[in-house]
């Protein structure tokens, strides 16, 4: 079940690669081909760091098919460093407490299982607690 | 100009109707819209629908429901905008009277959430996220309105139970509304006690899909029957607006911004101001969708909009009665016929047929449909003299 979709993808959920805008240098992601700051086309590939902090955060206890058996889970808006907010889970983090303006940093985790014949993994980032800056603390945006 | 009005008005109990088919469920209100019209008969068909591909693998509902009703041969077709759908087929049906292009026009909303139960409903309400960047990571709809809330709590330092008063407001309200889904108040030690669904909204912050149908029929005021019987109500002003459709690309996830442009302009093709809406029906899906959308009618100052619900400013002898039948919250929310409801129900209050609920004197009502976080906007203002 939709193979080609998650392979279109893997850039973006594997390595973060988003755009930035050859005019006014905002970065963009996901992709969208059209800069959402001034408008022009923006096509130049841009690979995040991956760093950013929460900005908002919620813990899903009722959860769709696929993602039913690893419920519950937090997922959390992020803002990353370079400006665009994205939505994802946190991972490594139970028995701490989360927290708006937390550091987190992205890495690769297993995202759910198409529950289908083919039994099809879907590979995606997730942020985790920042190892490198823990002591850097303050609210997102 | 030409003066659209809400001529007949139709619509079912909402619940959990496993006896009875969408196709059913929509022609027990269709039925009652067209009765209620003077019997009629409309040319043009506008289907709001959220969700029947995914949860009955129906698509094709104009022609399923102008077929099942016996209305083959008119123009028929479905309007989709997620949670919005119901308001957008309205406007639909709005903009093809008020053109002159249709005589009469039948709007119905329908919604069949008992198809499926469970993670499938959860996966079913995703798919009105963005697929691609939001719903791969495991969010809900209650989900995503979960993390507006976390961030309006933070940002504007709501206490606990803040927006206890939404629900409070809503049950009050449902239990003089005889198709609601829920018709009891409740207390304020339920809702403090209630299970947390997605964190910080607990299940009394969450409006239930249940099934449900509504129908209008719209048709201009020279076309109505020589013996139409009810006060003339009106669509004086329809107006839409689309934001983002992932809550994460937007600069200020708080704003609705939408919502705002949506009011505004439908405010101002009424040609009149906020202080003279006498009611408001917003789209408390969620309790913080309430708030904000309060704070973008222009009811309240941005981060105060709870305190409505606290001090009773929305309740029906309030400043600005809300969910006046129940809202989303009580009556329950059947999707894509959640803003045909809305209509039904101030087309009712505006007659002076409301009972229990009635608001007294209301002569202008403002109804504001969402799909998704205010991704889709659709704005009403019912007027009658
Ligand atoms: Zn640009």
């Amino acid at each position: 079940m939709e193979i080609p979709r998650h392979w279109r993808l893997k850039k973006q959920r594997y390595g973060l690669v988003g755009e930035v805008c050859p005019h006014c240098d905002y970065k963009i992601f996901p992709p969208r081909d059209v800069c959402p700051n001034c408008g022009d086309e923006a096509k130049d590939l841009f690979t995040f760091s991956g760093k950013g902090q929460v900005y908002s955060f919620t813990t899903i206890y009722e959860a769709p098919t696929g993602y039913d058996s690893s419920a519950p889970y937090t997922v959390a808006l992020v803002k990353l460093d370079e400006g665009p907010i994205i939505t994802a889970q946190l991972t490594d983090v139970e028995g701490s407490s989360v927290e708006i303006g937390m550091p987190v940093e992205m890495v690769t985790r297993k995202m759910r299982d198409d529950g289908d014949e083919r039994g099809i993994l879907v590979y995606s980032y997730k942020f985790r607690p920042s190892l490198l800056v823990p002591q850097a603390h303050h609210p997102a945006g | 100009m030409t003066d659209v009005i809400i001529a007949g008005i139709g619509q079912t109990e909402v619940g959990e109707h496993w006896d009875i088919s969408l196709r059913d469920l929509a022609y027990a209100a269709i039925r009652e819209a067209i009765r209620d019209s003077g019997r009629l008969r409309p040319q043009a068909l506008y289907v709001g629908n959220m969700l029947a591909p995914n949860l009955s693998n129906q698509a094709h509902l104009g022609v399923l429901l102008a077929d099942h009703c016996g209305l083959t041969g008119i123009e028929a077709v479905t309007v989709e905008a997620a949670g919005a759908s119901g308001g957008a087929a309205l406007r639909q049906g709005y903009i093809a009277v008020k053109s002159g292009m249709v005589d009469a026009v039948l709007v119905v909303g329908v919604e069949k959430f008992t198809d499926q139960v469970g993670a499938g409903v959860d996966s079913a309400l995703a798919t009105t996220t963005d697929s691609d960047f939001e719903a791969i990571q495991g969010i809900t709809a209650a989900g995503q309105a979960a993390l507006i809330a976390k961030r309006y709590i933070y940002e504007n330092k709501v206490p606990a139970n803040g927006f206890a008063g939404f629900a409070l407001t809503a049950h009050a309200n449902g239990a003089g509304n005889p198709n609601a889904m829920f018709r009891k108040a409740i207390k304020p030690e339920a809702y403090a006690k209630a299970d947390m669904v997605s964190d910080p909204l607990n299940m009394f912050d969450i409006a239930p899909v249940a099934d449900g149908a509504a129908a209008l029929i719209l048709t201009r005021a020279d076309l109505l029957p020589h013996d139409y019987h009810h006060p003339l109500v009106k669509i004086a002003g329809s107006a839409s607006s689309v934001d983002t459709l992932a809550l994460h690309d937007r600069h200020d996830p708080l704003g609705f911004v939408a919502a705002r442009v949506a009011v505004e302009q439908a405010l101002q093709k009424a040609g009149i101001t906020l202080e003279q809406v006498d009611f408001f029906e917003y789209h408390d899906a969620f309790s913080i969708y309430a708030a904000l959308a309060l704070e973008t009618a222009g009811f309240a100052a941005r981060g105060e909009g709870w305190k409505l619900a606290a001090d009773g400013s929305i309740a029906p002898k309030g400043r600005i009665p809300c969910a006046t039948m129940g809202g989303l919250k009580a009556r329950g929310f059947p999707g894509g016929a959640a803003g045909v409801y809305q209509a039904v129900e101030a087309a009712t209050q505006l007659r002076g047929g409301a009972g229990r609920c009635q608001v007294a004197g209301a002569k202008t009502g403002m109804i504001e449909s969402l799909g998704g976080p205010a991704s889709t906007a659709v704005v009403h203002i019912l007027r009658t003299d």
